[in-house]
């Protein structure tokens, strides 16, 4: 009550303002100028007592200006939201001193004192930030020990699978039926084609592009192929078109071209840095989804022995870390495996991680799946769809609709999980970072790497999560 | 009945799979000369461990220096927990908080450490932000607390004749079950209300320094000495030692699990319908029981399995310590026991049963919490 009579009387009294927004000020100004610019106007005080102007000064300030309606109305709005009792506004001075202290030394270090220019590490003569290492090492950083004459290959690849991938958007309303087709088996096998015999490389490159160019130019000439014939086009021409090419046009020509001017074989070991995170993650995005899906299916299947087994492998994979089941891929699974049979490193993480995170996308989806109400079963049964033509049509549209956000918090996990595989020895961004900290010709500039390597993956995670929002968003259905 | 070719066919194939894969380790581990058996845990481990909470040397067993992992990830694990909650319930608050500031840097707070891999905050802490660190014979000190590049050294107690302070802790643990269930009892008999938390509190607090009044069980408090080694080093003797390991670990689960903690806590209390609190209000309930007896046992239903979720991945996530050479169980078992014995599917396996074992356990209490407290009607 006393509070309230207290309030009511401040609410005439605009001096009790006037002097509030002084405090307020001073206290700000006060730190402000000692924080940016280095000038301290209490230096006469102990710095005991400088803390507790600051605060004393700021609380006064706020508890002045604090009244139910004042005639400003700015003052109005602080009060409403952050200075409506005593605790939110020594918590709103709090912050605000913590942005004015640390703002200076993060701006200065990251570019006021901080080092671009030149190429050696004793060019790094400010206190700040040394991006000179971040410039030296960005190849490495983002091509692993990939060979840099060849690094084009990455970058075509990427950049044309980035192209493919982006050809749903402006896919014609005639096509668009076809999309999910070409998302969920055309697009990845056309990527899988590209990283291995693109940025793989070696002569094997040129046997499977006949493939490639059969099948595109069979395409582009089937869609001017009357409907009666096409099942038949189909059947025949493209097989034709690879043999034509491969006995009987460039045969010779090409091999001795593979040989020549092949590209050069890059073993997996020598990829790295940023490329192979994508490669790591998408992949492991691409396969994860239809096998968490598979394994969802399953575990609600009537079947026991599918539901148990389900149960088992999605537990398994859930209850253990993926550093253990990397270490298991690495040293215990080659003993598993036939007599001489060499499975590749990158190979052996892919499917670890993708089996690992397919078990947290089918705990997901069984989510969705359990929160959609009985009805839709029994209607789908109703006009007689079977068990498959139910869950493509009718369920699993609603439940994934239902999970989007789930799902994008498992795939963004997966992303950051990926720096792990440098337990089997592959160094992606994180792992160059570690390579490149023990160089002995740039020891100390670990923090830079980092900063850099965060702000990268910041921006990649935080894009994910902001586009699931939209996905979210967009199929929101009030149901 | 009907669908029993399918199911005899996946059976099958599990087992082809599985009698393939046993085939091969046979036929490679007889090649290589190696044979399958736990009873390497029984031999001498000799290898050090930097950091120990029980009695280890070289001369000790493997199953010892398993022990010794696995009480440091439990360790590190249990520390994490208690401090991702602190930061997660308060940051979850905050993001509720009408206050414009607070509010943007709970969000900032969210945003910035969940969308970072835990490795590289882990890196960023080991070997960027602690390695700005003086050296021991540059620190000052802070109360007896140094924090150094080499360790952060603090007081510790040394006790004597602790267990019997432990048992009455634990008696008094059970106690406090006790009074509780009686004074719910009571209350549903009588109508009134007991300060069931005041005197729980007091009982805890009373009972265990019972001994401590009476002389039982006595501690002293040891301080860590600043020894001169050279000209320029030196080190500190005495006190606790936390190595840096432990420290960059614990604050990247710790500041990593808080964001998502934050998040649940925030959908468990937004997901409290605002008619709830309005109608505890107009049946005359003041905001102490509306909190207590309305709000929070509905948010804590809502807020507690994923909660318990992020627990258990904060556990899992502590394998990383590896990365850093914090010796947890993957570090000592999986790296070092593995690299000297060679027996990759016997420690592979255990590590593995390690953890399966922490999930199933804690997947089993929360299957019991969701049956007790999940609503009944609907």
């Amino acid at each position: 009550m006393i509070n309230r009579k207290l309030t009511n009387f401040k609410q005439t009294n605009i001096i009790s303002i006037y002097i509030g927004i002084f405090l307020i000020f001073l206290s700000l100004i006060f730190l402000f100028l000692k924080s940016f610019i280095n000038i301290d106007l209490l230096s006469f005080l102990p710095s005991s007592l400088k803390l507790i102007f600051y605060f004393s000064s700021g609380l006064l300030g706020l508890y002045l200006i604090r009244s139910e309606k004042s005639e400003i109305k700015i003052i109005d709005t602080i009060n409403k939201n952050s200075n409506n009792n005593n605790l939110n506004g020594f918590l709103t001075l709090c912050i605000l001193f913590l942005i004015i202290l640390v703002t200076p030394f993060i701006l200065s270090w990251f570019i006021f004192d901080a080092n671009f220019s030149g190429n050696t590490k004793d060019e790094c003569t400010g206190e700040g930030a040394c991006w000179t290492y971040v410039k030296v090492w960005l190849n490495r950083f983002a091509y692993g020990l990939y060979p840099n004459e060849e690094q084009w290959r990455i970058n075509l690849s990427f950049i044309s699978l980035a192209i493919l991938g982006c050809a749903g958007f402006f896919a014609k309303e005639k096509f668009k039926k076809y999309l999910t087709l070409y998302y969920v088996v055309i697009y990845p096998f056309i990527s899988f084609l590209f990283i291995y015999f693109f940025i793989s490389g070696g002569p094997i490159f040129f046997d499977f592009s006949y493939g490639i160019i059969a099948a595109v130019l069979s395409l582009i000439i089937g869609l001017f192929v009357p409907k009666k014939f096409k099942f038949y086009y189909f059947l025949i021409v493209p097989i034709s078109i690879y043999i034509y090419l491969k006995y009987f046009l460039f045969y010779e020509e090409l091999i001795e071209l593979g040989k020549v001017n092949g590209f050069n074989w890059v073993e997996t070991g020598a990829w790295g840095g940023l490329s192979l995170t994508f490669i790591v993650s998408f992949f492991c995005l691409i396969f994860c989804f239809p096998i968490g899906m598979m394994l969802a299916l399953g575990r609600r299947s009537s079947l026991p022995v599918v539901k148990f087994f389900s149960i088992g492998f999605i537990e398994f994979w859930r209850g253990v870390p993926l550093i253990t089941v990397l270490f298991m891929s690495a040293v215990m699974f080659p003993l598993f495996l036939p007599e001489g049979m060499f499975v590749d490193k990158l190979v052996m993480v892919i499917i670890a991680i993708s089996l690992f995170e397919a078990a947290y996308v089918a705990e997901v989806i069984r989510g969705g799946l359990q929160a959609l109400p009985r009805g839709q079963y029994e209607a789908a049964k109703s006009i007689g769809l079977g068990y498959w033509k139910m869950h493509i049509f009718v369920i699993l549209p609603q439940a994934l609709k239902l999970v989007i956000p789930g799902i994008a918090n498992t795939f963004i996990a997966l992303v950051k999980d990926t720096p792990l595989i440098f337990v089997v020895g592959l160094l992606e961004i994180v792992g160059m970072l570690n390579m490149a900290k023990t160089n002995p010709k740039w020891l100390g500039f670990a923090m830079e790497g980092y900063v850099f390597a965060g702000i990268i993956f910041w921006i990649i995670c935080y894009a994910m999560s902001k586009y699931s929002y939209n996905l979210e968003q967009k199929y929101k259905t009030d149901r | 009945m009907k669908k029993i070719i399918p199911q005899l066919l996946t059976l099958i194939l599990i087992f082809l799979i599985i009698g393939f894969f046993t085939f091969n380790a046979n036929v490679n581990m007889s090649n290589r000369g190696m044979e399958f058996g736990y009873s390497f845990l029984k031999r001498a481990a000799s290898f050090d461990i930097q950091f120990s909470l029980i009695e280890y040397s070289r001369e000790s067993t493997y199953a010892r220096a398993y022990l010794v992992g696995l009480l440091n990830t439990l360790l590190v694990a249990f520390s994490g927990i208690i401090f991702a909650t602190f930061l997660g319930l308060f940051f979850g608050i905050a993001r509720l908080s009408p206050n414009f500031l607070i509010n943007r840097f709970a969000g900032f707070y969210v945003e910035f450490f969940r969308n970072l891999p835990l490795l590289l905050q882990l890196f960023f802490w080991y070997y960027a932000a602690l390695r700005v660190l003086p050296l021991p014979h540059e620190t000052e000190g802070f109360n007896n607390f140094y924090l150094t590049i080499k360790s952060l050294y603090t007081p510790s107690l040394v006790w004597q004749n602790l267990n019997i302070f432990l048992y009455l802790l634990i008696f008094a643990i059970l106690l406090v079950f006790i009074v509780k269930n009686y004074l719910k009892k009571i209350q549903e008999k009588e109508g009134r209300q007991y300060p069931i938390v005041y005197i729980s509190i007091l009982i805890l607090i009373i009972i265990p320094s019972l001994s401590l009044i009476f002389g039982i069980s006595t501690f002293e408090v040891e301080y860590p000495v600043y020894k001169q080694l050279s000209k320029s080093s030196g080190t500190f003797i005495g006190g606790l030692a936390i190595p840096p390991e432990f420290i960059s670990l614990f604050l990247a689960l710790s500041l990593y699990t808080g964001t998502f903690i934050a998040e649940n806590v925030r959908a468990g209390i937004e997901g409290i319908n605002k008619g709830q609190k309005e109608a505890a209000a107009s049946i005359g309930l003041n905001r102490k029981q509306i909190l207590n007896l309305v709000v929070l046992p509905q948010a804590l239903r809502i807020i507690i399995p994923p909660t318990t979720n992020q627990y258990l991945n904060l556990t899992k996530n502590s394998s990383l310590a590896a990365a850093i050479a914090y010796p947890d169980v993957v570090l000592v078992f999986a790296g070092t026991a593995l690299m000297q014995t060679g027996r990759a599917i016997e420690i592979v396996s255990i590590t593995m049963f390690t953890y399966l074992s922490i999930s199933l356990s804690i997947s089993i209490f929360m299957n019991y919490y969701n049956k007790k407290f999940s609503l009944t009607e609907k």
